[in-house]
C-alpha cells in the first residue's frame, strides 16, 4: 500500500487534491481512498488530507501516520507544524515553493535526502498562468504523479475532467502539464547527477 | 458500473435508484452532501416524480416524512447527531405508527461538549424506538443497504435506520458499484402500502390507545422486528442473486474458524479491525471478528451461534452508556446468556478520535492473555482526566470541565513540541 498526506490551507484545494488522486489512481485499476482529516474547515486553517492506493481492497481507516509520500501545498506550514511527522525515509516529498531549500530552512534535509525524491514546484504561479487563480493542488498533484511514477500524467487530466469542466478544466490540463514536465526533468537531472557522483 | 466517488455521493445515487416520491431535508454534518446531492438530482430532472422540500428543522423533516408516507409515497431524508435528537418524538410516532420510512443517519457524536466527529451515540440513543438499525461497513454496504432497507422497511411496514461512519465513510473517496436502474427495478417493486390516506377509502392513522389494547400493539411492533429477523437474511440473499455480491445480513464473520479471541463492532471500524486481525494471525493469534451489521432488531441468535466455539469475545464500541458501560456489549452479553465467556468491552473512537491498528493490537493482546480490564476506554489520557479530578477536589468552583481539559491539552502540545 502507497500512502500519500497533503497538508495545506483551506482554500487551497487540499481534500479535492486528494479525492482527484484517488480518481486517477482508479482510473489505472488502483484501489484508492482518500479522506480528509475532518474538523471544521475554515479558509487559511492548516487541512491534510489523504489518500491510499494499493492493488487490493482498502479496509483501514486510520488517518496515514507514516507517508510514502508528502505534498506540501503551503511552504508556511513547514514551521508551524510538523508537516514530516512519521514519514519513511527517502520518501517522496514535493513542496509548493519558487524558493530554495536554503531560503524554505530545508537545507538540511536536502542534503540527506535522495535528491529525485525531493522537489520544488512552483505550483502558485503555475497555477496563476494557467488558471487565473492561486491554487496549487492541481499542478502538484501532476508533479507528484512525475516525481512518484504512481500515476500517470494523462490519469490526472481525466480527474481534471471529473471534478471541472470548461476553461478551469482546459486551464488545470495545460497547469499540470507544466507541472510534470519541470518535475520530470528535475527528477531526470537528479537521477543522472547521482549516476555521476 | 465501477465509480471512484465520495461515499455521500454514492448513497444519493442509490436512494435516486430508489425512486423516491418525498425527499424531505435539513442540513447537518456530515450527512449534507447526501440531500444535496439529491437537490441537485431533483432540480435537474435526473430524479423524476419526486418532491424535494426544504424543511424548516429536523424536527419538521421528520414530520413531513410521517406525512407523506401516510400518504403513500415512498420517503426518505437524513439527518445526524443533535438533528436526530431533535427529531425524536416524532422518530417515535413514525415506528408507531409502523410507517416505512428510509433514514440515513451519518453518525456522529452527540453534545455537550458540541463535537461534529463521528461515534455512533446518534443512532444508538435511538435503539428502542422501535426503527430498524442497519450499520454500514464500506461505503459499498451503504449504499447496497439503502436499496435493501426500502425492500424490508415497505415489507413489514416499519421505518429503517441505514447508519454509515460520518466522515469517515460520508466523506470517503472509495471505489463502489453502482447498480443499474433495470436491476433495482427488479429488485424493488414499486411501493404498495399496508396503510395509507385515501380519500376514496377513507381511514385514520394514529388513534389513542388506552391500557387496553396498548401492550398489544406494542408487542405487535416487537413482533415485527422478530420478522424482520427472517426477513434480513432473505433479502441479502435475494440481492446477492440480483447484484452478484454480498451485502447486509445480520451479522458477518471474519476469520472465525478456530478463533479463541472474536472481536465484535459494528460499521467502517470493522476494516481496521480486519486488518489488525490479519497481522495478529500472521503472528500465530487465533482472533477473529463478528461485524454486528442489523442491530435493531439485535440477532441474539446469529450472535450466540457466531460466538459458539470462542473462549472470549472483545466488544469494541463508538458508544458508551454513562453509568454503566458498553451498549453493544450488553446486548452481546444478552447472546451469550447460557455460555460462560470471558468479556471485555472497549469503548474506542468517541467524538471522531482516531482508531489505530496499533491501539487495537495492545487492547487485542491484552485481551488474548486476559490482561484486559473488563471495561477500557481506548487511548484515553489519563494524566488529562486524573488533573481534572484533582482540580475539582482542591478548589470549589473548579470551572467548566471542557475548557479546562482544552487548557491542559493546549499546554501538554505546548511543552511537548
Amino acid at each position: 500500500m502507497f500512502e500519500v498526506r497533503i497538508h495545506g490551507r483551506g482554500g487551497q484545494g487540499v481534500v479535492t487534491a486528494a479525492e482527484m488522486m484517488s480518481i486517477a489512481a482508479f482510473e489505472e485499476n488502483h484501489h484508492a481512498q482518500a479522506f480528509p482529516n475532518f474538523g471544521s474547515e475554515r479558509t487559511g486553517a492548516p487541512v491534510v488530507a489523504y489518500c491510499r492506493i494499493d492493488s487490493k481492497e482498502i479496509r483501514l481507516r486510520e488517518p496515514i501516520m507514516q507517508p510514502d509520500a508528502l505534498i506540501i501545498q503551503d511552504p508556511t506550514l513547514l514551521h508551524q507544524i510538523d508537516v514530516f511527522a512519521g514519514l519513511k525515509q527517502n520518501g517522496f516529498v514535493l513542496i509548493n515553493s519558487k524558493n530554495s531549500f536554503e531560503k524554505l530552512g530545508l537545507a538540511e534535509m536536502a542534503a540527506s535526502w535522495a535528491p529525485d525524491r525531493l522537489c520544488l514546484l512552483p505550483a502558485t504561479e503555475l497555477a496563476l498562468k494557467h488558471v487565473g487563480r492561486p491554487v496549487p493542488n492541481v499542478p502538484l498533484l501532476a508533479g507528484f504523479a512525475a516525481l512518484s511514477g504512481m500515476i500517470k500524467l494523462e490519469s490526472v487530466c481525466n480527474a481534471i475532467n471529473a471534478k471541472f469542466s470548461g476553461k478551469v478544466a482546459q486551464g488545470n490540463v495545460a497547469a499540470a502539464t507544466e507541472a510534470y514536465e519541470l518535475v520530470r526533468a528535475h527528477v531526470e537531472t537528479s537521477r543522472k547527477e547521482t549516476a555521476h557522483a | 458500473m465501477l465509480k471512484q466517488t465520495e461515499g455521500s455521493h454514492a448513497v444519493a445515487e442509490a436512494i435516486a435508484l430508489c425512486r423516491p416520491e418525498v425527499i424531505c431535508a435539513y442540513p447537518i454534518s456530515p450527512q449534507t452532501h447526501i440531500v444535496e446531492g439529491l437537490g441537485e438530482m431533483v432540480k435537474a430532472g435526473e430524479l423524476e416524480n419526486c418532491e424535494f422540500l426544504n424543511v424548516e428543522s429536523e424536527f419538521a423533516a421528520m414530520s413531513v416524512a410521517i406525512g407523506s408516507s401516510a400518504a403513500g409515497a415512498r420517503t426518505y431524508t437524513a439527518t445526524a447527531a443533535q438533528g436526530l435528537l431533535f427529531m425524536v418524538e416524532a422518530i417515535y410516532n413514525a415506528s408507531g405508527l409502523g410507517l416505512p420510512i428510509v433514514m440515513t443517519v451519518a453518525n456522529r457524536a452527540i453534545g455537550a461538549p458540541i463535537n461534529i466527529w463521528n461515534d455512533h451515540s446518534d443512532s444508538i440513543s435511538q435503539r428502542d424506538s422501535g426503527w430498524i438499525q442497519l450499520f454500514a461497513e464500506t461505503n459499498q454496504e451503504a449504499l447496497d443497504l439503502h436499496i435493501q432497507a426500502f425492500k424490508l422497511a415497505e415489507e413489514l411496514s416499519l421505518p429503517v435506520m441505514v447508519c454509515m461512519d460520518g466522515f469517515i465513510l460520508t466523506h470517503a473517496y472509495e471505489r463502489v458499484d453502482i447498480p443499474t436502474q433495470e436491476q433495482v427495478d427488479a429488485f424493488l417493486p414499486p411501493y404498495e402500502p399496508r396503510q395509507v390516506l385515501d380519500p376514496n377509502d377513507p381511514v385514520s392513522i394514529g388513534a389513542m390507545v388506552g391500557p387496553e389494547a396498548f401492550s398489544e400493539v406494542r408487542y405487535l411492533e416487537h413482533e415485527k422486528q422478530m420478522q424482520a429477523l427472517e426477513l434480513i437474511p432473505q433479502i441479502a440473499e435475494e440481492f446477492k442473486a440480483g447484484f452478484q455480491r454480498d451485502s447486509g445480513g445480520l451479522v458477518r464473520g471474519y476469520r472465525l474458524e478456530d478463533a479463541e479471541t472474536v472481536v465484535v463492532a459494528m460499521g467502517s471500524v470493522l476494516g481496521t479491525i480486519k486488518d489488525t486481525i490479519d497481522e495478529m494471525r500472521d503472528r500465530g493469534v487465533k482472533i477473529g471478528a463478528l461485524g454486528v451489521i442489523s442491530f435493531r432488531p439485535f440477532p441474539l441468535q446469529a450472535v450466540r451461534e457466531a460466538l459458539k466455539n470462542t473462549k472470549r469475545v472483545v466488544v469494541l464500541e463508538k458508544t458508551f452508556a454513562v453509568g454503566i458501560g458498553g451498549i453493544l456489549a450488553t446486548d452481546v452479553r444478552t447472546a451469550m446468556d447460557d455460555k460462560r465467556l470471558i468479556n471485555y468491552t472497549v469503548i474506542a473512537g468517541l467524538g471522531g478520535r482516531p482508531i489505530t491498528r496499533q491501539s487495537l493490537h495492545d487492547v487485542f493482546d491484552k485481551a488474548t492473555r486476559d490482561e484486559l480490564p473488563a471495561l477500557t476506554f481506548l487511548d484515553l489520557d489519563w494524566n488529562i482526566v486524573n488533573k481534572q479530578l484533582e482540580r475539582e477536589r482542591a478548589t470549589r468552583r473548579s470551572g467548566p470541565t471542557a475548557e479546562n481539559i482544552l487548557r491542559d491539552v493546549g499546554d501538554h502540545v505546548a511543552q511537548h513540541s
